[in-house]
């Protein structure tokens, strides 16, 4: 059984998310293989390139029925966790279904400019697990232009012009919309505390 | 980075080894840096490209974001850059000989990761674009005038302007807020400031007056003369929002 197994959904730069996993003593192991996918411990479910591509990948390589039922801990990174929801309005693709919901793009406004890029703080985190030692105000780093809105299963929150939810989590299945691998101290917490779940 | 290691020069001119870029990128992340850049001042000028090998070195210790200069003149290349762990690349010299190189490396990887440098300064009463600046031997002033080419790129794809104002660089007597807050006017992606900073002061001064999204600094860092975590502390009482 593969520890930890980082879904292969090919075109994602998944480099520095290996390393800071190796950070953390964590081999990951990339893959696209359901069978290799539904035996790891734990999954991560990264992304970076456009929700439509992102989901063909998974279609060809028979997944996209395959991560809804996995029930060991799953954590999915920015496009990763948008993949999660019913859909989104990026080139209007239905997703996984996970989490209700669509993800819709921002409204780009003066001083505002869309992709949403940078450093950001987090508010109303939630007391779980995953975010054990994390506090409001802590600062994450994100690159994005669609987001997930705020619902029922917001655990972090963030804003760029309205609140959008930067982190979920629904049973084992768990996402920031920020990138925990570039997201410093707080960041390495967070990895640190999913690698921590059983 | 010239061959390997951390360089600083004066005006683009001058430069003196500063140190190991592994500890030196480490000591910085540690110490609260939001971002950080690595340059090949070798790169373009010679016609070659960056030395790979160092970027994923760079990568498995850094937890920030960092981006990648020198020399990156086409899409394949700065996929290898991007693959190594670096989160941008950003484009200078090349740009300019060849602007569609803009519009590929934007599609392909999004304008997340496309940042455009510009190093500009006056000359006959006007802002003009310089290019080769890593080599004194082969500076030279481009056609292009500096406000002219900061529209062009965000046309075509530039997700983050760095102005690098070479008549400050180095001196650190301030950042060159005059150029800079003309060019805020013109672009409405993230622009970073470059050159000139020598006290907290300066870096106040650049937030406000002229409103920029970053500011980047290197010979107040590597000499010790500003320590990141006092900045970040005195900024904060200033009322200019950082993190941490």
């Amino acid at each position: 059984m593969k520890d930890l197994v980082i879904i292969d959904s090919g075109g994602a730069n998944i480099a520095s998310l290996v390393y800071a996993l190796e950070r953390l003593g964590c081999a990951a192991h990339l893959s696209a293989d359901p069978v290799e996918i539904r035996s790891a411990a734990r999954v991560i479910l990264p992304g970076v390139g456009a929700a439509a591509d992102a989901m063909a990948r998974l279609r060809a390589h028979g997944l996209v029925d395959v991560i809804p039922r996995l029930t060991q801990p799953l954590l999915g990174i920015c496009l990763g966790m948008q993949l999660l929801f019913e859909s989104s309005e990026e080139g209007d693709t239905r997703c996984l279904g996970v989490f209700p919901g669509a993800v819709r793009r921002f409204a780009a406004a003066p001083g505002r400019p869309v992709p949403h890029m940078g450093w950001n703080s987090l508010h109303a985190v939630a007391d779980v697990p995953l975010l054990a030692g994390i506090r409001d105000g802590d600062y994450a780093y994100f690159v994005h232009s669609f987001a997930a809105p705020v619902g029922e299963h917001t655990l972090a929150r963030c804003a760029y012009g309205a609140d959008f939810s930067a982190v979920v989590g629904r049973g084992n299945f768990m996402a920031t919309q920020f990138h925990p691998e570039r997201s410093a101290a707080a960041g390495a917490r967070i990895l640190a505390n999913f690698l921590g779940l059983s | 980075m010239r061959d390997g290691q951390v360089v600083k020069g004066v005006r683009f001119r001058d430069h003196r080894v500063v140190g190991d870029i592994i500890e030196l990128a480490g000591r910085y992340s540690a110490e609260g840096a939001d971002e950080l850049v690595f340059y090949d001042i070798t790169a373009s000028p010679e016609g070659r490209s960056v030395d790979r090998g160092w970027i994923s070195r760079v990568a498995r210790v850094l937890d920030i974001p960092f981006c990648v200069a020198g020399g990156i003149r086409s899409v394949a290349e700065a996929e290898q850059v991007l693959a190594a762990g670096a989160e941008k690349v950003s484009v200078n010299s090349p740009a300019l000989e060849t602007p569609g190189l803009i519009d590929e490396l934007a599609r392909r990887f999004g304008s997340q990761c496309v940042v455009v440098g510009i190093d500009s300064q006056r000359v006959d009463g006007e802002w003009r674009v310089h290019q080769y600046t890593g080599d004194p031997d082969r500076a030279q002033r481009s056609a292009r005038r500096t406000l002219e080419w900061v529209d062009e790129v965000q046309s075509r794809g530039a997700g983050e302007i760095v102005l690098n104002c070479m008549n400050v660089d180095g001196v650190r007597q301030g950042y060159d807020v005059e150029q800079l807050s003309a060019v805020r006017e013109r672009c409405a992606v993230p622009l970073i400031a470059s050159g000139g900073a020598g006290q907290p002061g300066h870096f106040a001064e650049v937030f406000r007056r002229a409103r920029v999204d970053g500011a980047l600094a290197a010979s107040v860092f590597h000499s010790g003369e500003i320590a990141i975590p006092d900045l970040k502390a005195w900024l904060r009482r200033e009322h200019i929002e950082v993190r941490p």
